[in-house]
């Protein structure tokens, strides 16, 4: 009795293992059994949001189901590198961000753009410049002069020292032939307990998207004024940016992407590249971006590509400037 | 607010659609709730793709019922097995589980859900009350506040340890220490991560929880220590029974137990966790007979519950009010707040009040269904512990992996659990309790985090802790306690010392 049981888990396991082989020379019928989407963010987050939305779209157009599964910590760094550590079979997806053009410059190897099948980019929204809504400044001008004029006291926030937040306010800064340290970055753990620390007057700037500023912007507590772009958003029409402000080029444009481990199978990565392509054509997933203050920016792979590479550029020098990179 | 809007608000709750939502997410969350090591934020992150398909008010209900539904149940497993549900139920766990090896783990259980029942009830009609004013005072609290409230959390593991202050302190600062593990966001260095990847993201508290007590009281169950929960009398039990008499002799502790919950809880990022750390700290400060404490004792536990449930509520308030999420599940419903065309901010309130006013509701009615499940609930626990060991314990074993495993879909989390389970039984051995080790891992990096923000903001000096006139109020309470046993032994030189 026991030993047929074991007999038959046996088979079973053979079985599936094979399975999974087999998946891989074949792949024409991708997919062929569910499929894992690794989000690097939390479950809430403007990452999770948009993930759970595509892989919702992606299940109803093929088929199988596309489980989301949220691999937290580091700064995203754990479940990038599980995404660019997976099997290339196409059974193991993610959706990825901008900090991944950022690991191997702060000396993390293993999750490198170089580390991805790059699939398409279906979202990127600009960071904004947020002050409380009674700060003496109106525009961005008046802030940068403000910094100019009292280095250090004028605090600003937004995520860890060394995020994108930090990046983008202190890349503008340097841009100016400011020092970023004349505007100090207190490190905080995302855009929601930087805003909270505004909102009680305990800091003076927050760089994050104007949609996770909304809220308090609507109540009253703060406002935005400017987005680090070098285009104005569709989504903010009114909020002029830093690059017509100032005349300079400095668009830290955070994406949000589908990727697979390095060497995906070209099937695969087609398949899903005009599968996102429609996605983000698909009116029910416009309207869910429009209602959570996303903005739809598809690129294919190429387009991705390239945005990914231009990021890093303009990104690692901006981490030369406040002393997070090795100047090479 | 006047009647109309409740009148508007109540029209909303009761329709049928919502009531519905209500119902299928207490029965959702109370089962996944009670499966130790599954946590509300799991339950609600997998509803997100349901409420995709519901209007809005029925897709918050069905949050706000699973959630309040699935910490309460957590409950059960940590008074029946000794496995807490969150971090906030780990403050209280031994003193139920005390409880269920005396041969009353009904009367624990009925304890935790009838006060949870109210407490929650209570948080909810303080809401109605005050809700935009506590958002309001909430708002104001910047990181120099929350240090010292975190500072004030860690102080009550002296507290609730019952082996005396020191060993309740050095099991805190191993909990601390657990918790710088990972990628400093300061810096953005990896500090004591040994190039493990996965422990660049520091260790979860969850697999840890489990392990300490769950995995360590199944290996204290091979030693000669072991400590059965006997199997229930056989006089049939009567749920809910003689709790009107306890609600009359602990109704201070009740009502400053849920008013410490409704409050705390109200601040975004630490609130949830440590209102009942503080509740059931400040019920032995308070009580007529601390040295009862820890040994399965009533007092401590209506407090507990009743905050821990109060302050569930209350989380919803700054970011219904200023889109400030406090937690993760907060931060979900936020997103689908915002997906419902129901954008978080004062305007809600303003505009249309009958809306938060029915989300509040909601939490009242689901707080109320806690009694008929928790009923059914109680007449199942006798069931679960007249079960013979040899089968309980391979069932509690497949949880504590699974659990583990759940939390980041990875076989690491498994190991973390099986070390943390041996660590905590040979501490608990040793006379050093664990609960204050889990507080240490989930506030070691709130405090270290406020303390670096803080230090960032005064430039690096120290009496910016004092410059704001909140923080100043608390840091100065943080330091009188701190001051008083040690003035305390000053003045008594000869008394004998305390013994260790």
């Amino acid at each position: 009795m026991k030993l047929r049981k074991l007999a038959g888990i046996t088979a079973s396991l053979v079985l599936a293992l094979s399975g999974g082989l087999s998946s891989s020379i074949v792949m024409a019928d991708w997919p062929e059994r569910p499929v894992t989407i690794i989000v690097p963010w939390s479950a809430g987050g403007g990452t999770d949001a948009t993930a759970r939305a595509v892989a919702q779209q992606l299940e109803e157009r093929l088929g199988q189901p596309f489980n989301v599964v949220n691999r937290t910590g580091g700064g995203g760094l754990v479940g990038h590198i599980t995404i660019a550590n997976a099997a290339p079979d196409g059974y193991t997806l993610g959706v990825i961000t901008i900090e991944t053009t950022m690991y191997d410059a702060q000396g993390i190897p293993g999750a490198t753009p170089e580390n991805f099948t790059l699939i398409g980019r279906f979202n990127a929204d600009a960071i904004g410049v947020n002050v409380r809504a009674d700060a003496p400044y109106d525009t961005v001008e008046e802030l940068v002069e403000a910094v100019k004029a009292n280095p250090g006291s004028i605090k600003a926030s937004g995520a860890n020292r060394g995020g994108l937040s930090h990046l983008a306010w202190a890349g503008l800064l340097n841009s100016l032939d400011i020092d970023p340290e004349a505007s100090p970055w207190v490190a905080s753990d995302g855009s929601a307990p930087a805003m909270q620390q505004l909102a009680a007057d305990a800091i003076q700037v927050v760089s994050t998207s104007p949609s996770e500023a909304r809220s308090l912007v609507e109540a009253g507590e703060a406002k935005s004024l400017a987005l680090l772009s070098n285009e104005r958003s569709a989504a903010y029409p009114d909020l002029p940016t830093t690059t017509e402000t100032f005349d300079i080029n400095w668009s830290p444009l955070p994406f949000r992407g589908m990727a697979g481990p390095a060497g995906l199978p070209e099937e695969v990565s087609a398949k899903l590249e005009s599968e996102l392509k429609a996605i983000t054509e698909d009116a029910k997933f416009i309207e869910f971006m429009q209602s959570r203050g996303f903005s739809i920016a598809y690129q294919d792979s190429a387009g991705f590509t390239e945005t990914v590479m231009n990021s890093r550029d303009g990104l690692v020098s901006a981490m030369q400037s406040v002393g997070l990179a090795k100047t090479n | 607010m006047d009647l109309n809007t409740y009148l508007a608000a109540a029209s909303i709750v009761l329709d049928w659609p919502v009531l519905a939502a209500i119902v299928a997410g207490a029965v959702y969350g109370f089962m996944v709730g009670a499966i130790p090591g599954l946590t509300a934020t799991m339950a609600t992150a997998l509803l997100v793709p349901v409420t995709f398909f519901l209007a809005p008010v029925p897709a918050i209900a069905l949050i706000v019922s699973t959630t309040a539904m699935a910490i309460t149940a957590g409950d059960i497993p940590g008074t029946l097995l000794r496995i807490p549900g969150t971090p906030a139920s780990a403050a209280y766990v031994d003193e139920s589980y005390a409880l269920t090896l005396k041969g009353k783990a009904e009367v624990a259980l009925n304890i935790s859900i009838m006060f949870s029942a109210l407490g929650g009830m209570f948080g909810a009609i303080f809401l109605l009350i005050t809700g935009p004013l506590l958002a309001k005072v909430a708002l104001n609290f910047s990181s120099f506040e929350f240090f010292w409230l975190a500072m004030l959390g860690l102080m009550t593991s002296a507290l609730v340890s019952s082996s005396g202050p020191v060993k309740g302190y050095v099991s805190l600062m191993l909990g601390i220490l657990v918790s710088t593990v990972g990628l400093d966001i300061t810096s953005g260095q990896p500090r004591f991560t040994f190039g493990v990847v996965e422990l660049y993201g520091g260790i979860s508290f969850i697999p840890v929880m489990i392990g300490m007590f769950a995995f360590a009281e199944i290996l204290r169950g091979f030693s000669s220590t072991a400590a059965y929960p006997p199997a229930p009398e056989t006089s049939a039990f009567r749920p809910f029974h003689g709790m009107g008499g306890l609600l009359r002799k602990y109704k201070w502790g009740y009502l400053r137990g849920a008013s410490l919950g409704t409050t705390i809880g109200a601040l975004p990022g630490v609130g949830g966790d440590i209102a009942a750390w503080i509740a059931y700290g400040m019920s032995r400060r308070f009580s007529k007979t601390p040295e009862k404490f820890g040994t399965g004792h009533e007092e401590g536990l209506v407090e507990a519950s009743s905050s821990n449930n109060a302050g569930l509520s209350s989380a919803w308030i700054p970011a219904m009010v200023f889109g400030i999420p406090g937690d993760a599940i907060t931060a979900i419903a936020v997103g689908v707040l915002y997906m419902k065309g129901l954008n978080p901010g004062p305007r809600l309130f303003t505009e249309n009040p009958a809306m938060p006013t029915a989300i509040i509701f909601t939490f009242f009615i689901a707080n109320l269904l806690l009694f008929p499940i928790g009923y059914l609930a109680i007449k199942g626990a006798r069931h679960v512990l007249s079960i013979r060991r040899c089968y309980i314990v391979p069932v509690v074993l497949i949880f504590c992996i699974l659990g583990s495993f759940a939390i980041n879909n990875t076989l690491f989390g498994v190991g973390i659990m099986f070390a943390a389970g041996l660590a905590g039984y040979l501490l608990e051995e040793n006379g050093f309790p664990i609960a204050p080790i889990i507080l240490g891992i989930v506030l070691g990096p709130v405090l270290e985090r406020n303390f670096i923000m803080s230090m960032q903001i005064a430039d690096g000096k120290l009496t910016g802790f004092f410059d704001r006139p909140i923080a100043a109020c608390i840091g100065t309470v943080v330091i009188i306690l701190l001051l008083v046993p040690v003035v305390r032994t000053l003045r008594q030189p000869t008394s004998s010392p305390n013994p260790i």
